[in-house]
């Protein structure tokens, strides 16, 4: 394939399950949940081609193998040294204006799509490798948030690039002999889910595995106070097959997660009191939620574990996002106890000398 | 988990009734002067049989409690020899009844019942449409013979024909005889009910039990809407309705049903109505035996039958006759019940995680599909079209003694015990042989008199769901899927205890019966008559429903009942109109009333009231 064919950035909806070459893991899954119809915040990606060409264009390569070259990376405090000097050099080299042009078009357009400019988006790294038992290979899993403007949103994409050269990466390749031509890193630009109420939902119960239900956890703001177990979330237990709500318990949401309009990142904030036992999810935007995990989940095949949002800047209806989707480990990968099937008789029999518990 | 103890409950008698004991039979006694049995009872689980009896049990209704006491326990524990468990016992307390399942608690003999089980039950689980078949036939006979069998009344003097074809039995001794005859009948027509039940249940309960097992959160209406959209004869009357009702628009006479008043006034208007010939002819032939149908569940007198109360039919008709004319189609929507149920079906296997459980799968749901048809529609054949006829005769009887003055009237002979009655009979026949007065003429009268009032005092008080000590397990499949006895409902059911001021609950909490929400105006209806003051829309709230109450499941947007559980009628009705039902839910009956606002969620069986 010649470099021409390959496009430098693409659209997320670009993407598929066979563009992980191409677009990373996180990438490419996002696209083929929009693909899905299943709703994402909008976006594009820098490919791996567009990663290589800035390396190369800029010289990065090869003065990159010239400082890893007599690196020992046993030596705890040269490795970090080493990699310091690396990422800054990365993260201060410029992008070619074809690169740059590329890139601020996407992120314009983006802006208009959503009806905003200077449009805050997320930008992470997506990397090729994520699916490898131990994901340090391909560097950490950058995530930038409330990015706004061209040239912060360039900025923070080299940055995810230079994750590639973190200690630990630079550690990990030299102790497994993986070489740098090998490597590869694709970054995301998405837009930013402005969230009303953000959580996660498993296509399982997590406690008992149960796969005919789908558990949703929910609090006001951003999925942050959700996901580092900060507040006793709102819950709702959804039938998987007909959709309605079968349990739900309304917590008292003491604090969230919202965007400091000055710094533009998410900050804590108390919930004010008359706030705390209000239900943080509406019962049809519960029933939307779960017909998507529904989706997802018949998508991949297998049980997923999901992180969403409400967005605040678009009307009811069409406000619900998906924001990542993972398959779930857990019950996964526990294998149920092999009985063969039998005779409605013999199990009838069985479990009559078994009985019911009661107390 | 500890319940109150069974002794100390019956000593706190009510006062006013002490000797209440001899209105029911020496056996269901619990007794403090035999220790063994005195310890068996403390030991041992009792819950209220609040399913079949939500009142107190007059002495004559006993009988349908000593039927399947007798039946139930019989297949159980000597015919298809159920290795873990034998019979449910009885007791009474004021009135109300207490039953526990008797587990086999040495694992030999389990071990030793386990092939006789396998050969019985497998025998009737395997020939299972052959013998259901041939049950019906059975059953057929027997409420012939109940139909073709007199109660003769007591003449002055007998037929010249008791001479002339030398008979050489009197009129007296057939009464006695016919009265045993009648009460055998009835414990026959029970010992058919329960040759299919024990097997049904069970095969409904291990499937149930087989998918919540799998998805530990699915609702057990789910489990159940899958056996939904079958046909079973129990919506035979109510279709009869229907029917008529067309005929009645086609035939252009609907506005004399509509419009003519009571049924008497009705029928007279039609019969000069040449126009009505096809209509009334039509209305025999769903008369016999379609209503028969009782308006309660048929296991007490006072639940009339619709040919005994004909303004009930009447009136479901004329709901169906306005519905016609308002263009609205009164067939109930079985292909869209069936197209969710199959979807629902296809899905839920889907999710299993692999061949082998969905082999599982197919193997119990086809087995729970071929019992439910027997399960649904023995209801019909013993509950409805038997006892609507046997309670009928019985009030022959209780003419004769009324006639001979040893009762008041004929709704006092419920009072007295079937073995009661026969005596009674003993009494007014050889009274009337010999030409002198009954004795009982001046005893009876005052007996019955008390327990009128002891009747009423039992009605007041309140029946613990609980009494004695739980035990770990249960076997029995009745226990556990008609009761619902389960960790749950315990809890629920001490919860209930706890809770002193009922006007001030403001959440009611049942099974999920039938999915959905909905929120509307409640009306409660404590009998089928109460139906016609039902509005368009509204929410019945009711002790509990049977085949008779089925036009109102035309008019209301949900259902709540007191008593019963997912398989109940409430529920199965409600799930094929696609409305939302919470059943069994104890006492709403007592806590909401009329016009109240209230809350249904079918699916999580949560009542909330708006207050």
């Amino acid at each position: 394939m010649t470099a021409a064919a390959v496009p430098l950035v693409c659209w997320l909806e670009e993407c598929r399950k066979e563009s992980v070459p191409l677009v990373g893991g996180k990438c490419s899954s996002l696209g083929e949940l929009i693909n899905a119809g299943v709703r994402v915040p909008p976006g594009f990606a820098l490919t791996t081609e567009g990663y290589r060409r800035f390396m190369a264009e800029a010289g990065l390569q090869r003065e990159v193998a010239r400082d890893l070259e007599h690196l020992d990376v046993d030596d705890l405090e040269a490795l970090e040294r080493t990699s310091a000097a690396i990422r800054a050099r990365i993260e201060s080299a410029p992008f070619t204006r074809e690169l740059e042009d590329l890139v601020a078009e996407r992120y314009r357009r983006l802006g208009v799509r959503c009806c905003m400019p200077a449009l805050p988006v997320a930008v992470r790294s997506s990397a090729t490798a994520e699916d490898l038992p131990d994901a340090s290979f391909a560097g950490q899993q950058d995530t930038y948030l409330w990015i706004r403007g061209v040239d912060e949103v360039l900025h923070h994409m080299r940055r995810c690039i230079s994750s590639l050269y973190s200690a630990r990466a630079v550690a990990y390749r030299a102790r497994h002999r993986v070489g740098d031509d090998q490597l590869a890193i694709s970054v995301g630009v998405q837009k930013m889910a402005r969230a009303y109420t953000a959580g996660v939902m498993f296509t399982l119960h997590p406690a008992n595995g149960d796969r005919s239900v789908i558990v949703i956890d929910s609090n006001f703001g951003f999925g942050e106070s959700v996901v580092s177990g900060e507040v006793t979330p709102d819950h709702f237990v959804v039938n998987k097959v007909t959709l309605d709500i079968i349990d739900r318990t309304i917590s008292q949401k003491e604090m969230a997660y919202v965007v400091d309009g000055r710094t533009h990142t998410s900050r804590a904030t108390e919930v004010p009191l008359e706030r705390q036992r209000i239900q943080s999810l509406l019962d049809d935007e519960i029933t939307q939620l779960a017909w998507m995990g529904k989706r997802i989940e018949q998508h991949y095949g297998r049980p997923m574990d999901i992180e969403w949002a409400v967005d605040k800047d678009i009307a009811a209806g069409g406000s619900i996002f998906i924001l990542q989707a993972r398959p779930e480990t857990v019950w996964s990968a526990r294998q149920a106890p092999a009985t063969g099937p039998t005779s409605a008789m013999d199990y009838i029999l069985a479990n009559m000398l078994a009985g019911k518990r009661v107390g | 988990m500890k319940f109150p103890d069974p002794h100390e409950v019956k000593a706190r008698t009510i006062p006013g009734t002490e000797g209440w004991e001899r209105m029911y039979p020496y056996q269901y006694q619990f007794v403090t002067d035999d220790p063994v049995r005195g310890r068996y009872e403390k030991e041992t689980f009792w819950f209220n049989d609040g399913l079949h009896y939500p009142e107190p049990l007059y002495p004559f209704d006993t009988i349908w409690d000593e039927a399947w006491y007798l039946a139930l326990s019989q297949y159980n524990n000597r015919i298809f020899m159920v290795p873990p468990v034998r019979g449910v016992d009885h007791r009474v307390i004021n009135g109300y009844m207490y039953i526990s399942p008797v587990p086999v608690k040495d694992p030999a003999e389990i071990g030793k019942r386990v092939p006789h089980f396998m050969e019985r039950a497998g025998f009737y689980f395997k020939n299972w449409d052959a013998l259901e078949k041939k049950w019906v036939a059975k059953m057929e006979a027997t409420i012939r013979e109940l139909e073709a069998l007199k109660i003769p009344t007591l003449g002055e003097m007998e037929e010249l024909s008791v001479v002339t074809d030398a008979v050489g039995e009197s009129q007296g001794y057939h009464l006695l005889k016919n009265y045993d005859d009648l009460i055998n009948l009835g414990i026959k027509c029970w010992q058919y009910h329960f040759e299919f039940l024990n097997l049904g249940y069970a095969a409904y309960v291990f499937f149930l039990d087989f998918m919540q097992k799998q998805f530990p959160s699915m609702p057990t209406q789910r489990v159940t809407q899958m056996i939904s959209g079958i046909d079973v004869i129990m919506y035979r009357p109510d279709e009869e309705l229907k029917k008529l009702a067309k005929l009645a628009v086609d035939s252009r006479i609907d506005g004399a049903l509509t419009n003519g008043g009571d049924w008497g006034a009705v029928e007279a208007g039609l019969r000069k109505d040449p126009r009505a010939k096809d209509w009334l002819s039509a209305l025999e032939k769903s008369r016999q035996p379609w209503f028969n149908v009782s308006t309660g569940t048929g296991w007490f007198h006072h639940d009339r039958s619709w040919n005994d109360q004909m303004s009930v039919p009447l009136a479901g008709i004329k709901t169906y006759i306005e519905k016609l004319r308002q263009g609205v189609s009164i067939e109930r929507p079985i292909e869209k019940v069936r197209a969710e149920r199959d979807r629902i079906t296809a899905e839920y296997r889907g999710l299993l995680p692999d061949d082998a459980s969905r082999k599982q799968f197919d193997e119990l749901l086809g087995c729970a599909k071929t019992v439910f048809p027997y399960v649904e529609n023995h209801l019909f054949y013993v509950e409805h079209w038997f006892h609507s006829l046997f309670w009928n005769k019985v009030r022959e009887v209780g003419a004769i003694l009324a006639r001979h003055g040893v009762i008041g009237e004929v709704e006092d002979v419920w009072l007295l015990r079937r073995d009661e009655i026969k005596s009674a009979l003993w009494d007014v026949v050889t009274a009337w042989a010999t030409g002198v007065t009954p004795r009982g003429t001046t005893t009876w009268p005052k007996e019955i008199a008390w327990r009128k009032g002891v009747m009423q005092k039992f009605k007041e008080w309140s029946a613990p769901p609980a009494i004695g000590t739980a035990p770990e397990v249960i076997q029995e499949p009745f226990t556990i899927v008609l009761w619902g006895v389960t960790n749950k409902s315990l809890a629920d059911w001490a919860a209930v205890q706890d809770h002193k001021d009922p006007s001030r609950m403001n959440e009611l909490k049942g099974f999920a019966g039938s999915p959905g929400v909905v929120e509307g105006k409640a009306r409660v209806c404590r009998t089928v008559a109460e139906v016609s003051a039902l509005q368009e829309g509204e929410i019945l709230v009711a002790p509990t429903t049977s085949p008779s109450w089925a036009p109102a499941f035309a008019k209301i947007k949900a259902c709540v009942t007191d008593v019963g559980g997912v398989m109940s009628h409430a529920a199965i009705v409600c799930r094929e109109y696609g409305l939302p039902a919470v059943v069994g839910t104890g006492h709403a009956t007592k806590i909401i009333q009329s016009g109240m606002k209230v809350r249904v969620d079918g699916s999580t069986g949560v009542i909330t009231l708006v207050r």
